[in-house]
């Protein structure tokens, strides 16, 4: 029974942070929130942004979802912080570019954000990966709907 | 033909006389027979749709060989022998279902489609402001949905039975919400999510003696137990053929001859008229007013191949071969650790519903996947069920009559490799 190719999804990153989520809170006074949903897994996440000045000064989630998801969400929280929005945006199209397949994982752009580079051979777990990113969008954009991966 | 009867006579009997060959089964479904991600297929998604047997992959190609064309239409030799073709397959399903006429069978695209007529048709006629539709909190969102707009459309409200903990109909709740304004039930034969088989018989009696009709969504009874209309006295029964081993976009709607008769025409179109002037247009007789259209002809041909299958086995030594199969699957997976099954009603069919403490459905999904395994997971479109037991989605293994044992020891090794895999 060999789980090496399961590895490559399921990275000890992923996982710890799937376990252990980090900026797991709300945050009563955010500038942005936004709501993210994936009907296809029934994942859910909230998303509380505070912008000052153009940057992120703080980011945390709230929610229930897959590995994946939740990782993806603890991670990004993470890595954002005290990055500019137009950074932001920059890094989502470089991760989206990445667990689609569409280009390859470029440490020096992503960062620790690479371990996510195993969801292309996963297409039906992008949504899953890219989930908070989204919800990141439309709390920027200050979109009242829910965002959905649907 | 041969009466209902007849197959159901020489099923019961053989039932007793010969062991159920699962192996010969399962070498009579080619699409079983593949490496997925380098093992052997494990296939227990069946209650999404089912696996197809070579009798009727080859019933539907000869079909369109030899015998195709349109139907109900044509005085050549071919469009004669492809009405021949679909109107025997309706007679397929009148006996397998128990009909008393083939007036009664009514072909529609599948479990949804044939809701959806009752609900617009009957609905339309017998449904208004005030009135109320009674269904269950463990319906398929295609028993819920085209409720609600019909309700919202007239007026009338929507009353869901509860379930208990275990997953099944709290029947006094039941009687107390089926009232003078009830004017149709509509309840699921075989929960999708839970695996519940419902008290349906109860439920009939119980409403008929108010003079409400009972519609049974009964899209995951057909491919595990032999129903029969006249006995269980329905006014509705709907089934769907792709989940019985037959072809998708095809399945039949069951409804008493003397409500179809009086229900208006569901959609417009050719073949469901006998006349149409621009001043009036005559209706066809039953059961072709409710099939505007060219229908899925092909599809008809292959249901009927799908019950000579069926009936070739049995319906009854099905049923008795996955209860033993249900029982063996659900003490394999008590006895993994973590593990919690959704659904634990008393009397159940081919499916186990569960979630594994602190791994979510879609990852245990994508980890089986991995083993060459195929389940489902998600709200299976019962959402009201997940909202019920708390969760968001569960994995979901589902049987049907050419799986075994030793697909639940890999489905118990697979979930090892999930535990290994989060540990
Ligand atoms: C209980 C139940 N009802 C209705 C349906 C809908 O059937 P179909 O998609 O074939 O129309 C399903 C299928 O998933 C089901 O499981």
């Amino acid at each position: 029974m060999s789980t090496d190719a399961l590895r490559e999804l399921y990275q000890e990153v992923i996982l710890d942070h799937s376990k252990k989520p980090r900026n797991f809170r709300e945050i009563d006074n955010a500038s942005h929130d936004a709501k993210g949903h994936n009907p296809l897994c029934g994942d859910r996440l909230s998303l509380y942004v505070v912008v000052e000045d153009g940057v992120i000064r703080d980011m945390s989630f709230k929610g229930a979802g897959c590995a994946i998801s939740t990782a993806s969400a603890s991670m990004m929280t993470e890595v954002l912080k005290g990055k500019t929005q137009a950074e932001a945006e920059a890094l989502f199209e470089s991760f989206h570019g990445v667990v689609t397949g569409k280009t390859d994982a470029d440490e020096d752009a992503l960062g620790k954000l690479a371990v996510f580079a195993g969801v292309r051979d996963y297409p039906v777990r992008v949504k899953c990966a890219t989930l908070a990113w989204h919800t990141l969008n439309a709390a920027l954009a200050e979109k009242e709907e829910a965002v959905s991966t649907e | 033909m041969t009466a209902p009867g007849n197959t159901e006579v020489v099923a019961r009997s053989s039932a007793s006389n010969r062991a159920f060959d699962v192996d010969r089964i399962r070498g009579e479904f080619p699409g079983l027979h593949q490496d997925i991600k380098g093992k052997p297929l494990v296939y227990l998604d069946n209650a999404a749709s089912s696996q197809k047997p070579q009798q009727v992959i080859d019933a539907i190609s000869d079909f369109y060989a030899h015998d195709y064309s349109n139907i109900h239409r044509g005085v050549h030799e071919l469009s004669e022998r492809a009405t021949k073709a679909y109107e025997s397959a309706r007679l397929k399903v009148q006996a397998f279902m128990g009909a008393a006429s083939e007036r009664e069978i009514v072909f529609v695209r599948g479990t949804t489609e044939g809701i959806n007529l009752v609900a617009d048709s009957f609905g339309r006629a017998n449904v208004g402001e005030g009135d109320e539709v009674l269904i269950t909190t463990m319906e398929h969102h295609s028993n819920i949905v085209p409720w609600q707009m019909l309700c919202e459309r007239n007026g009338a409200s929507l009353k869901v039975v509860p379930i208990n903990d275990r997953g099944e109909l709290e029947m006094e709740e039941f009687k107390k919400l089926l009232g003078s304004k009830t004017k149709i039930v509509a309840v699921g034969h075989v929960s999708n999510a839970l695996g519940t088989i419902n008290p349906i018989r109860t439920i009939i009696e119980l409403a008929h003696a108010q003079g409400t009709p009972v519609l049974i969504d009964g899209a995951q009874a057909a491919p595990h137990v032999a129903i029969d209309v006249r006995e269980l006295d329905c006014d509705f029964y709907t089934i769907s053929a792709h989940k019985m081993f037959g072809p998708s976009g095809m399945g039949a709607l069951y409804a008493k001859e003397s409500l179809l008769e009086k229900m208006p025409p569901y959609q417009g179109g050719g073949d469901m008229i006998l006349s149409v002037s621009f001043e009036k247009t005559t209706y066809n007789r039953l059961p072709f007013r409710f099939e505007a259209g060219t229908p899925n002809i092909a599809g008809a041909v292959g249901f009927g191949a799908t019950i000579d299958y069926l009936n070739g086995i049995g319906m009854d030594r099905i049923a008795a071969y996955e209860e033993e199969l249900l029982d063996y699957g659900t003490n394999a997976l008590r006895d993994v650790p973590g593990l919690r099954i959704v659904g634990e009603a008393s009397h159940k069919a081919s499916v186990i519903s569960f979630v594994l403490d602190g791994i979510h459905p879609h990852d245990i999904g994508t980890i089986l996947d991995q083993e060459g395994i195929a389940v489902r997971t998600g709200h299976h479109c019962a959402q009201p069920v997940m909202d019920r037991f708390g969760v968001a989605a569960t994995a979901r293994a589902s049987l049907a009559l050419y799986n075994t044992r030793e697909d639940i020891d890999r489905l118990v090794e697979g979930l090892a490799t999930v535990r290994e895999v989060f540990s």
